[in-house]
């Protein structure tokens, strides 16, 4: 390979690139969906290729290719010159990039049983069996089930020296029951809507139970159909981590990338209401609010050796005791707010550039209550639960979330089921409002498959570690 | 885009491949098997706070195999055209196959007229942009913005791509699409935003001028929003607002497996707009970005969805047709589609008001640019919520008064169809959620705004 990327690096600083980089990613997929106990679709993917960025006259210029050759080396390499030039006509600040030392090494992400090794037929029928639990409960609409596997094998060098290659394997799996009664439809999923992922191998979906918890989510979904609505008001709230990990990626990941804050991400995804000027002293949240940004956490989708400009995987504090502190960051833009690069710069394949998006954002977890002795000790309240619709604002600040499922919960137990629960609020209300979270004891990792930045889009993998939390004084059913 | 690898912009060179594939695939052991191949080049030129910050051109290639033995189907799919890597793609399609269930009501392949060529879909002007012509666009936009006293972001796309779907039934469809997309955010030094685009088959049509103006003229009058109050007014939708409205009734409502599933809306014969709102979905439409073609090779047919307010017909694929008992209706994305067929093409039918005679017809209510985020609360009954966003402005005695706080907004968008009264003439491409939509503005008699974002 470093035929390859010498070559486009050699081509490019032959041209005039001051600076060039280089990602070979080689990605190998397989996805399984069943519909209704039957097997919808199976499919296999592969793709490789080469991109090279460049910086000529301080403006950047980015070419790829899914063609391997020296020949095509030199082609793209120039081809990333000709467009950072034409980048360089409609410039007003020349880019400049943070000092980091040169990255070298490999990294691998751990896999205990590989689930490319896995025979077919036994992934199908793990899924099948669950899939077909799921369909024996009465009142049952249809259901599917998913699961998928990526491995990426990815090779970074660029011209100061820099020489990586990295293996990351994400796994992911889960079940959804839908009932229909008229023009009412309701879902159940587990763990996750879409399925729950993890840098892991196939022992992560077999540690999830999926046979085990089928029939429960599918009679949830019939007993939903017949629960009244949640009705308007404001209430204290429990967020159940498999919803506070959305209002975590929403409200804080995405406020916290740099790029969106200098406005570079204004004609798509929009702005940020946390500003460079606001650091180290706004009140993003309560005391007991620390967010940090970690790519070291095991098992994360945003859990990695390097990020794709080879800076080494770090942990960066986002808010500390409810104080914004830190954001998400590039080499380009980290030292514009006087700091080196975070580690933040990830790409969707070989044919993207890449981008400030989340690696793990996880919101800690605090020593005193488990999540469920929180609910324990919450007088009058709701309980979300399975993320099934989130909306937020341009700059981050009106939030709306629905989840499939809400309980009441009276005198620390819980109790009637509400179906179509939403809630809703400005960030950093809502964050300041939070008055317990979870321990270590409720702790686990989430995460976003999908999360969608950038024009020509790219999707994101990207973890949250949450514990559950309670919030108070929140708007609550928005549509009845 | 001098020297190009792979069929580039050749359709025969990628039906040449496709029909390779599906031999090879056949050889193997196949008893049906359909190759979709996709070449192209794709490039955009991004630009923010009034500057060229992202350039970027890729040329790729997707090759997607469906190989059937019995009622055992195995899809797989390669970024790769060398021999070893269709080698690779038909070995691993087959051992799929040989390794699922059997799918029972699995209709077959689709049979299908070749398609009728469809010389509207490519633009000379678009497959040979170049970077220089993207900057140029960005820096039209970016002048209009600094006349303006605006700052500028947005991106200038251009895509040119062959498509080509063979199968062992007979299928042999093969055409180029171009098109291409200049959009724009302008900002304005008191929170004013505004915001346009332009999408066109032929890049060259695109007038970076104009948008910039646009954009920039909306982000000056902008300026200063101030808080109203959630609840329901009468608005005046944008059309980039409109198509938020066409692009989730095609997600979520108008797919026949949808329908077969009991997650749509949809009832043949049922009243669920006002009769001023009717919606085809027409591939060869030269005013949107058209298709001659689904990703199983059979021709679009144009539908109407909705004639005058009333469900009408739906689109299919070959599987949701077979088990409806008719043909497709050439609406199939690529294989293994477990989310079913999707209406890319929609048409909006126009009326017969201006611009002006929309926003002058409020007594009082709002006019919206764009909508942002929206999302499903609850899929088969289209309650949709999101944020305006880019200019939303409070009219009284159909006159702009000035610009408002960004409103949330949760309702059904079958209930604010139902409240159209007003359609305008002119009607605009927009680039939906996969193909192209074209779309009128509209006046409606009532909108829910349920929450208001914050000052901060």
């Amino acid at each position: 390979m470093r035929d390859l990327t010498s070559r486009a690096l050699d081509t490019a600083t032959a041209l005039g690139a001051t600076y060039a980089d280089v990602r070979v990613v080689r990605r190998l997929e397989e996805n399984i969906t069943i519909k209704s106990g039957r097997v919808e679709g199976v499919s296999g993917g592969e793709s490789e290729g080469f991109g090279v960025r460049v910086i000529v006259g301080g403006a950047w210029g980015f070419a790829a290719s899914h063609h391997l050759s020296p020949a095509e080396a030199d082609r793209v390499a120039a081809e990333a010159v000709r467009i950072a030039r034409a980048s360089a006509t409609a410039i007003r600040r020349p880019v400049v990039l943070d000092d980091r030392p040169p990255a070298n090494g490999r990294f691998e992400s751990p896999v205990t049983e590989d689930p490319f090794n896995v025979p077919l037929d036994r992934k199908i029928g793990d899924l099948l069996a669950a899939d077909r639990a799921m369909n024996a409960v009465k009142g049952i609409a249809w259901t599917e089930s998913v699961y998928g596997a990526q491995r990426e094998w990815k090779t970074f060098a660029a011209s100061d020296g820099s020489y990586t290659e990295q293996v990351i394997t994400h796994i992911g799996s889960g079940l959804e029951a839908n009932a229909v009664d008229g023009d009412e439809h309701q879902r159940r999923s587990y763990p996750d809507n879409g399925g729950l992922w993890a840098s892991a191998g196939y022992e992560f979906v077999r540690g999830m139970d999926l046979l085990g918890n089928a029939e429960r989510v599918a009679s949830e979904a019939v007993e939903l159909l017949t629960a009244p609505p949640l009705p308007s008001g404001t209430r204290t709230i429990l967020l159940h981590p498999s919803q506070l990990y959305m209002q975590v990626h929403e409200s804080c990941g995405h406020p916290t990338e740099l790029d969106r804050a200098y406005g570079t991400e204004a004609s798509y995804a929009g702005t940020s209401f946390l500003l460079p000027d606001m650091l180290g002293t706004f009140r993003y949240g309560s005391d007991l609010c620390d967010i940090v940004a970690d790519a070291t956490v095991p098992g994360g989708l945003g859990t990695f050796g390097w990020d794709d400009e080879g800076v080494i995987a770090q942990r960066v504090p986002l808010i500390k005791a409810g104080i914004f502190t830190g954001y998400l960051s590039s080499r380009e833009t980290a030292p514009r707010i006087g700091r080196a690069s975070g580690g933040s710069m990830r790409a969707d394949g070989w044919n993207r550039i890449p981008l400030i998006r989340m690696t793990n954002v996880n919101l800690l977890p605090k020593p005193g209550m488990s999540f469920d002795e929180i609910v324990a000790d919450t007088d009058d309240g709701l309980l979300f639960e399975t993320n099934r619709s989130w909306s937020i604002d341009d700059r981050r600040l009106n939030f709306q979330f629905g989840t499939e499922i809400c309980r009441e919960v009276k005198g620390g137990k819980v109790g009637r089921l509400f179906r179509n629960g939403t809630y809703t609020g400005i960030t950093y209300e809502l964050w300041r409002s939070m008055d317990a979270v979870g321990d270590a004891s409720s702790w686990s990792m989430w995460a976003t498959p999908n999360c969608g930045k950038g024009e020509p889009s790219q999707g994101g993998h990207v973890g949250h570690g949450v514990s559950g939390a309670r919030f108070r004084n929140v708007r609550v059913g928005v549509m009845a | 885009m001098s020297e190009r690898h792979g069929t580039g912009g050749d359709p025969e060179a990628a039906l040449r491949l496709a029909e390779d594939v599906v031999r090879q695939a056949q050889a193997a052991g196949a008893g049906e098997a359909e190759a979709l191949v996709v070449t192209g080049d794709s490039a955009l030129t991004r630009f923010a706070n009034s500057e060229i910050h992202q350039n970027v051109a890729s040329t790729e290639v997707l090759v997607n195999l469906r190989f059937v033995t019995g009622r055992r189907i195995g899809v797989a799919s390669t970024g790769r055209m060398d021999p070893d890597g269709i080698r690779a793609l038909v070995e691993r399609a087959a051992s799929i196959a040989a390794n699922v269930e059997e799918l029972e009501d699995w209709a077959g392949l689709p049979e299908a007229d070749s398609p009728e060529p469809l010389p509207a879909a490519w633009s000379e002007g678009t497959a040979d942009a170049t970077p220089e012509l993207r900057a140029e666009g960005a820096r039209a936009v970016i002048a209009a913005a600094d006349a303006a006293g605006v700052t500028a972001y947005g991106s200038f796309s251009t895509d040119a791509e062959a498509v080509a779907v063979a199968n062992s039934k007979g299928i042999r469809a093969a055409e180029r699409r171009t098109s291409s997309q200049l959009l724009t955010v302008t900002m304005g030094p008191d929170n004013g935003t505004g915001y346009a685009e332009q999408c066109s088959v032929d890049a060259t049509r695109i007038d970076g001028a104009a948008i910039g103006r646009e954009a920039a003229e909306r982000a000056r009058v902008s300026a200063n929003p101030v808080d109203i109050a959630p609840g329901d007014y009468p608005v005046v939708l944008n059309h980039y607002a409109m198509v938020d409205l066409t692009d989730m009734l095609g997600y979520l409502g108008f797919s026949a497996l949808a329908v077969q599933e009991d997650r749509s809306f949809f009832e043949a014969g049922k009243q669920v707009a006002s009769p001023l709102v009717s919606i085809i979905d027409d591939g060869r439409d030269p005013g949107g970005l058209p298709a001659g073609f689904d990703a199983e090779g059979v021709p679009k047919q144009r539908l109407a969805l909705l004639d005058a307010g009333v469900c009408r017909d739906l689109v299919y694929d070959a599987q949701t047709a077979a088990r409806a008992g008719r043909r497709s209706t050439g609406h199939g994305l690529p294989a293994p589609n477990t989310y079913g067929p999707f209406p890319t093409n929609m048409v909006m039918g126009a009326g017969d008001a201006s611009m002006e005679e929309l926003v002058g017809g409020l007594d009082r209510g709002l006019l919206v640019t764009r909508f942002h985020y929206t999302n499903p609360v609850h899929g088969k009954k289209v309650v949709i919520t999101g944020m305006t966003r880019d200019g939303t402005f409070l009219v009284e005695g159909g006159k702009i008064v000035g610009p408002v706080r960004n409103l949330r907004f949760t309702m059904s968008y079958l209930d604010a169809l139902a409240n159209v009264e007003a359609i305008s003439r002119e009607r605009r491409c927009i680039r939906g959620f996969l193909g192209g939509s074209v779309v009128p503005a509209v006046r409606l008699s009532s909108f829910t705004f349920t929450g208001a974002t914050a000052a901060e």
